[in-house]
């Protein structure tokens, strides 16, 4: 028994939003545990999330249209980048439509919209945050780019479900180009996720705060919109990390038993990614912001060195 | 371990190189960098040992314990204890920041890759790719030495070009004779000796191992 192509589009769309908040919830317990705090259980991102859209919405009175269509727009975004990264089957009709490139600027819209609407209200931390986010965005994108780039190499290809057919069938070989941009991967997606040496998703201290000092404004289901969509967006990433660098398991068409080992394999893949960002955030303190610069350019180096590598030795 | 596998470690090993080469350019703590180079040494032991095996050619395996001896456990032992005694810890700031540094770093990859290129069409021994690795390493050497205004890290920079040339001579011919070998090992223990001096020297007289301070040597201000 097989499914039709667009079914698994459906079940990748209703996988992700279901699963995101399980995985965020699930992180968070590891941190938990890393720390020796009591955890508040996997569960507790689902519960965060239908308290906020049982709140009403509080405007400021300056809020313009930008303010209250931006949560919208960035859970509609994150939640079509799903129909192009193939969590479970490589079988998508949607991953023809945009290849790696237009994935990256998907991103990129979220994070312009979030900008805007961040100075939209006209508050200091709006502003501040939208302006680290900025500057943190030019320098991670580039270093994202070239990472995915290097895979895309390896594969002759820049469309996602090509790249993962052919890795995910390519014999074992030592890539060095591979490992460099994996490092490099890693390291941005740190930065685009707003994870620990970047930014620290768990705190409102107006000194540090990035990512949240631009939704600060945010509240009722608005809020519960942003939230979802940022557990979806480091979902996301996990998953391309793994569908470029990790592939083995996953599905070439739309078999069920295929598709449920798939998913079994992406499960476990995500468990242990979970437990590696873990550590590294649990290992280390959150930058200084001008150091940033040269966290980033590390991160670029390193994708370029893995693109160098790929052209020398390979 | 079959001929390809030992070929994709070499790869894997010069492309480690390469990386503990930026990771020279881009470290600051001196300690740090005495470090790196160690973990340069080891890379570089263990690719001679895997050309070695791969080529048959067992001498290389001398070269590499040769290797291991001095530039793993030897040079940042003597250079540790110079560190230590002279009681330096921080570089004085490079003459072009560290961003733009890497920068032309791998602008010099790309160079001596094509630079290589030629070499590369006409060898056919398993190690030809990885020249222009060794090539890049002997640039990046070069840049550490014009960068860098401390006497040490200078010191660092130019025993990273030997290492570089080094690994140039196994990937391009397996290796030089082993008198030659021996003669630049030796060598480069007395430099070792020989830049301590130097060392205890500049910081006594000048009271820095800044080099720009040698720029002025009248006696009269």
């Amino acid at each position: 028994m097989s499914l039709h192509p667009f079914g698994i589009e459906l079940l990748q769309f209703v996988l992700l939003l279901g699963l995101a908040p399980a995985f965020a919830g699930w992180v968070k317990t590891l941190k938990c545990l890393a720390q020796g705090r009591t955890a508040p259980g996997i569960l507790q991102p689902y519960r965060d999330i239908r308290r906020l859209f049982g709140k009403d919405i509080v405007l400021a009175e300056n809020a313009s249209w930008i303010f209250r269509f931006t949560p919208y727009l960035v859970f509609g975004v994150t939640a079509v980048a799903a129909g192009i990264i193939p969590l479970i089957s490589v079988d998508l009709p949607l991953a023809a439509t945009a290849d790696v490139i237009a994935l990256v600027m998907l991103f990129g819209i979220v994070r312009f919209f979030t900008a805007l609407a961040g100075m939209d209200i006209g508050t200091a931390f709006g502003g501040m945050g939208s302006s680290r986010e900025m500057m943190v965005a030019s320098l991670a994108e580039p270093a994202m780019l070239m990472a995915v780039f290097t895979v895309s190499l390896a594969s002759n290809s820049s469309s996602l479900t090509q790249m993962v057919a052919v890795m995910g069938h390519a014999e074992f070989v030592i890539r060095p180009s591979l490992a460099f941009a994996l490092a490099a991967f890693i390291m941005v997606a740190l930065a685009e996720t707003g994870r620990i040496p970047v930014d620290n998703p768990a705190t409102h201290l107006e000194l540090t705060m990035v990512h949240e000092a631009m939704i600060l404004e945010y509240s009722g289901r608005h809020l519960a919109l942003i939230e979802w969509a940022g557990m979806m967006k480091l979902t996301l990433f996990f998953a391309l990390g793994i569908a470029a660098f990790s592939p083995w398991g996953i599905a070439s068409d739309g078999d069920i038993g295929a598709l449920l080992l798939a998913f079994g394999s992406l499960l476990l893949k995500l468990a242990v990614g979970a437990l590696v960002m873990v550590l590294i955030e649990t290992g280390l303190a959150k930058m200084r912001l001008f150091r940033l610069p040269e966290y980033l350019g590390s991160a670029f180096l390193l994708a370029t060195l893995g693109m160098i590598a790929f052209f020398i030795l390979e | 371990m079959t001929h390809t596998f030992a070929v994709q470690l070499n790869s894997l090993l010069a492309a480690l190189i390469l990386l503990t080469a930026f990771a020279l350019l881009a470290q600051r703590k001196i300690l740090g960098l005495v470090h790196i180079f160690a973990w340069q040494g080891f890379f570089l032991a263990l690719s001679t040992a895997v050309i070695g095996y791969a080529s048959g050619e067992h001498h290389l395996y001398i070269s590499s314990l040769l290797t291991l001896v001095m530039k793993v456990i030897l040079l940042p032992y003597i250079l540790y204890t110079l560190v230590r005694k002279l009681k330096v810890h921080r570089d004085i700031d490079a003459v072009v920041n560290i961003p733009t540094t890497m920068l032309l770093g791998i602008m010099l990859v790309v160079f001596s890759y094509h630079l290589t290129a030629p070499i590369r069409e006409l060898s056919n021994l398993m190690t030809r790719s990885t020249l222009a690795v060794a090539l890049a390493t002997v640039m990046l050497g070069m840049l550490m030495m014009v960068t860098r205004r401390h006497a040490v890290t200078q010191i660092l920079g130019f025993l990273a070009m030997e290492n570089g040339l080094f690994f140039a001579a196994t990937s391009a011919t397996y290796g030089m004779p082993m008198v030659v070998e021996l003669g630049v090992a030796l060598d480069l223990l007395i430099a070792a000796f020989i830049f301590g001096i130097f060392f205890f020297h500049i910081s006594t007289t000048f009271e820095s191992l800044d080099v720009e301070q040698m720029a002025k040597l009248k006696e009269t201000d």
